[in-house]
């Protein structure tokens, strides 16, 4: 190279020897460093005590009135013994599966739209609207359906279905919209650079590879929309009996049992409403851990 | 491409003259052969000519006024400094700037006589013609075979699939590496193997013209000679467009040197082209004295 490059003097090396010499300042960085560490830990440990809190609590009061009868039998009057949350369960499976048939394709079909094709004006507003909608209070969307629909067509599963895919749908399309973001440009180009058009690299580049973080996403959704309450207050109502219609008849959830089950005086239907807690964390703490399972096995 | 036509291709290298270039990457003065002209000066049959093309990112141009004629069945370097845009330069030929949002093109670009940014032209199509191999390796996490079967499969060419991508892999050197591991992910390759899968890939297709972006600027050196082996196998067959920063690999592998730089204009930075030529009179007896102080060391 014909440039030359003038050194300046570079700093004195230290001598060698003096592992164990250690000045004031090091000291001192050493003590921060220390004193960090405990002061996370601690913390740590302090947001994880409600956490076991919780476990604990639910568990030990949920699991004497949990056997069999409380998956086969419905709620019987709050003072008898036995029974179970049967016409809860199916409730809840029932709208927790359809709102999932209509959040989580509209929700993904939304997150590609976003990443994928839109860049205007357009993809702006919904990106604005569904942040908008993340930070909607669950009784709000509630209301909205019960204004809108409920009063036109009477309580019902539809109705909670659809008040459940409204709190699913933020979730869904913002974390299909980060895993989507994660997938590298160079994978879209070597796609477009053979010929691709966009919907083929979409469909056989992009969403092959963010496929395990949507389907973690969609479950955490759906695990959110299991424990939902306040918005099937005012859409499902709750019911005494196993509800299978659609519509026209207000439909029970594990939600709105442990809801009306807490408000007893009488200590049988509180045991039940401990069950039931327990049961839907089960349920949760299952969805969360597949979630789980599948993301760490897509990294490998 | 067959063996004895390479050798004889190669041969007469020994008796180029040897010049001074200096080798960036190590920052010393190396010899380097520069490749006896075996094309007649004159360009024949052009595959693309660009008639004063300017490409702006947002408004802000990034090359200007370039006219370039690339001829058919050799190869031509694009170099010059950073931000010279040269890369930019090649991604005009299979529009795949159409991809970076707010990136425009003024003049036109021909291949074979067709103006490739008309409006009823697909550029989908044009991609599927000109192939593409980018800086880093860009395997799909697919099988081997996959990756070199997806272009076929994307344009419905279905027939034969095994031969054909027997075909590419022999094409690309990589054959014999990989011929008892079609089924593994692509990307467990080394980086090389990695490079000549995407070259596999982008022959697959049968394109006519193969753009290479720095194709083996992120590879080792035994790596890098592979790459270039490969080029001069597949020169003929193929007319290939490579932008590289190493000099030296462009005295080496191409008959033509088109050698871009920055102009400042009213503050902003444009790239545009200084010298085209064949790639020994580039080397040896440049006309322009930027061109002279680039290729010597003592710019850039």
């Amino acid at each position: 190279m014909s440039t030359t490059l003038t050194p300046t003097t570079p700093p004195a090396p230290t001598g060698p020897g003096g592992l164990r010499e250690i000045d004031a300042h090091t000291r001192g960085r050493k003590r921060r460093s220390l004193i960090a560490r405990y002061v996370l830990t601690a913390g740590m440990v302090i947001a994880l005590i409600p956490l076991l809190m919780i476990i604990w609590t639910v568990a030990s009061n949920g699991v004497g009135a949990l056997g069999w009868s409380f998956f086969t039998e419905i709620e019987p009057p709050a003072r008898r013994e036995g029974g179970g949350y049967l016409n809860g369960i199916v409730g809840t499976v029932y709208m927790v599966s359809i709102a999932s048939l209509l959040a989580i394709p509209l929700g993904i079909m939304a997150a590609i739209y976003l990443v994928e094709f839109g860049h205007g004006w357009l993809a702006r507003i919904i990106r604005f609207f569904t942040d908008v909608m993340t930070g909607v209070p669950s009784v709000f969307v509630g209301l909205f359906v019960y204004a809108a629909l409920v009063r036109q067509f009477r309580f019902g599963t539809i109705m909670g279905a659809i008040g459940l895919a409204i709190m699913m749908l933020p979730i869904v399309v913002r974390s299909s919209e980060e895993m989507l973001k994660l997938v590298p440009d160079d994978m879209r180009f070597a796609s477009f650079g053979l010929g691709a058009r966009r919907w083929q690299t979409v469909q056989k580049v992009v969403l092959p590879m963010a496929g395990p973080g949507i389907t973690t996403g969609a479950m955490l959704a759906v695990a959110r929309a299991a424990g939902e309450t306040a918005v099937l207050l005012l859409t499902a109502l709750g019911s005494l009996q196993v509800v299978t219609a659609l519509s026209g008849v207000a439909q029970s959830s594990i939600t709105l049992l442990i809801y009306d089950g807490a408000k007893q005086p009488f200590d049988p239907g509180k045991e039940r409403a401990w069950a039931g807690a327990l049961v839907l964390m089960g349920f949760v703490l299952l969805l969360t851990i597949t979630a789980r399972y599948i993301s760490s096995r897509a990294r490998r | 491409m067959s063996e004895t036509s390479s050798q004889t291709r190669r041969a007469p290298e020994a008796a180029t003259p040897r010049i001074e270039v200096a080798d960036r990457d190590r920052s010393t003065d190396v010899t380097t052969t520069v490749r006896q002209s075996t094309v007649p000066s004159a360009i024949t049959e052009a595959v693309f000519e660009a008639k004063d093309v300017s490409v702006f990112y947002g408004g802000t141009p990034a090359v200007r006024n370039i006219d370039l004629k690339v001829p058919k069945g050799e190869i031509t370097a694009l170099i010059g400094p950073s931000g010279c845009g040269k890369s930019t330069m090649l991604r005009t030929f299979n529009r795949m700037n159409d991809l970076i949002p707010g990136c425009t093109l003024e003049g036109s670009i021909t291949y074979h006589g067709e103006d490739i940014y008309a409006d009823d032209i697909d550029p989908a199509e044009v991609r599927r013609r000109i192939g593409m191999v980018f800086q880093k390796p860009n395997p799909f996490g697919i099988s081997i075979y996959d990756n070199v079967a997806f272009g076929p499969r994307l344009h419905g060419m279905k027939a034969n699939l095994d031969d054909r991508v027997e075909q590419a892999l022999r094409g690309a050197a990589l054959w014999d590496e990989v011929k008892d591991k079609l089924g593994q992910p692509g990307v467990a390759l080394s980086g090389g193997q990695q490079q000549r899968l995407c070259i596999a890939r982008a022959i697959a297709l049968e394109p006519d013209v193969i753009l290479m972006d720095e194709p083996a600027s992120a590879l080792d050196p035994i790596a890098t000679l592979a790459i270039e082996d490969l080029m001069r196998q597949l020169r003929g067959q193929y007319s290939i467009v490579v932008v590289t920063h190493n000099m030296q690999q462009a005295a080496r592998v191409s008959d033509r040197t088109a050698f871009f730089s920055v102009d400042m204009e009213q503050g902003v930075r444009v790239g545009e082209l200084v010298e085209y030529d064949l790639t020994e009179k580039v080397f040896t007896a440049a006309s322009d004295p930027r061109t002279e102080a680039y290729i010597t060391g003592r710019f850039g």
